[in-house]
């Protein structure tokens, strides 16, 4: 047989509420064992009560050279922020 | 499970000054570098080293307490072991993962392993001859381990840094579990007593060796320490070691097998007496008692569940072909 064991990543959800979050990868021949395997492997104490596996080779990601044209240009417009505007305080919150 | 100074690691790293110091300044930014950053070569093989060392070294210490799973003297004593044996497991493979992130296969670690090119700690190459000696590795070889990691968790190293802390997280049941069954021993009849003493007696020097050698004969640590994938000397976590260990050992009533291991209170720490560094890299390169057992079992392991392998990866198959053979019909 050839061909390597697939690689996937695990997303967990800690409890009822917040999203599902990724801790780790393991290595595993389908998206069952994946699943078990997981439990075995992440949640041996009530780290979670939701699990989801993904194939490692589905994700795309941003490379991390272009980070500096894809996320710095943020800092600059700083009108997105609620802060930028002056509002006179006798308004009151808003 | 794990701890031992970094053996045979080279640092060596062929790219500009201009790249390391970028680099430099990220790692002093206390920035933790991720998986796809740009990263000096020398920085990725000592992590891929290191972080292999320290899988197998958790793989490979699931043999020494295994060992004594079907002999444990109660069913919470087994619970507790089982237990202790699948979270070492668990983080053999939190660790396999944080070293993929780096470029290697598991495939060539697991290799390597089998091949005697990467090391495992050689604390593992110890028999465990009586049930106590389960008693002395959760107290001892899991505190030295804890020693060790808790400063991992700070790692500049993202993937590892937060393997680590999900491993120290599982660590601290560890040791507890071992100090209890120390416990109960040193407080249990003549013969109990006499088995934990011995089981001390035998694990105490390798266990301060799982520090790895001395500061001033590590090779490559001012570079890792640069780099800040290690934060604090072999040397200096020893002696934290053997501070925070003589204490727990003196209320059971037990005593260290080193004459000049004594209180010293003007640097607020332990004295303690020369550690035998030619056993320490006799162990290393092969000469424990166990080295060939455990390589042998964990060789074993992997060709006898080969077939499990193939199965599960030809029923895979299986389910995709079926599967795309029925989606036309479905389609329909």
């Amino acid at each position: 047989m050839s061909g390597e064991v697939p690689l996937w990543e695990v997303f967990i959800r800690p409890r009822n509420g917040l999203s599902h979050k990724h801790v780790g990868s393991l290595h595993a021949a389908d998206e069952v064992m994946a699943l078990n395997a997981a439990r075995d492997v992440y949640t041996r104490r009530g780290e979670g009560t939701s699990i989801w596996v993904v194939p490692s080779k589905a994700i795309t990601a941003s490379d991390p050279d272009q980070a500096a044209e894809n996320f710095e240009p943020t800092a600059g417009k700083v009108y997105r922020h609620p802060t930028f505007y002056e509002i006179p305080d006798d308004v009151g919150h808003m | 499970m794990y701890a031992q100074g970094l053996i045979g690691a080279d640092g060596k790293t062929g790219e500009s000054p201009e790249f390391l110091e970028a680099f430099q300044k990220r790692i002093d930014a206390e920035e933790k570098i991720e998986p796809n950053d740009a990263m000096p070569e020398g920085y990725r093989k000592t992590l891929i080293r290191q972080i292999g060392q320290h899988a197998h070294s958790e793989i490979v210490g699931m043999l020494p307490e295994g060992n004594w799973i079907t002999r444990a003297p109660s069913l919470k004593r087994k619970a507790a072991l089982l237990a202790k044996v699948q979270d070492e497991g668990g983080h053999g493979l939190y660790l396999y993962s944080a070293a993929e992130t780096l470029g290697v296969s598991r495939e060539q670690m697991t290799e390597e392993l089998h091949s005697g090119k990467a090391k495992y700690s050689s604390i593992f190459n110890y028999p465990t001859l009586t049930w106590a000696d389960i008693g002395i590795i959760g107290w001892l070889v899991d505190g030295a381990a804890i020693m060790n990691q808790i400063p991992l968790c700070r790692c500049s190293y993202g993937p590892y840094a937060r393997a680590m802390i999900r491993v120290c997280k599982e660590e601290s049941f560890h040791q507890r579990q071992g100090y209890e069954i120390v416990m109960t021993l040193a407080q249990g009849t003549p013969a109990q007593r006499e088995m934990v003493q011995d089981a001390l007696n035998r694990w105490w020097w390798p266990v301060l060796m799982m520090f790895g050698p001395h500061d001033s004969d590590s090779q490559h640590s001012d570079q890792n320490m640069a780099w800040k994938i290690k934060r604090f000397s072999n040397d200096a976590l020893r002696q934290k070691f053997v501070d925070a260990t003589v204490p727990q050992g003196e209320y059971l009533g037990l005593t260290f097998p080193d004459p000049e291991l004594k209180w010293n209170e003007e640097k607020g720490g332990y004295d303690f007496g020369p550690i035998d560094w030619d056993e320490f890299w006799r162990v290393v390169k092969g000469g424990g008692v166990m080295n060939r057992d455990r390589i042998r079992d964990r060789k074993a392991a992997w060709e006898n569940g080969a077939w499990v392998r193939e199965a599960a990866l030809a029923h895979a198959e299986k389910r995709r072909q079926r599967a795309a053979e029925a989606a036309p019909i479905a389609a329909e």
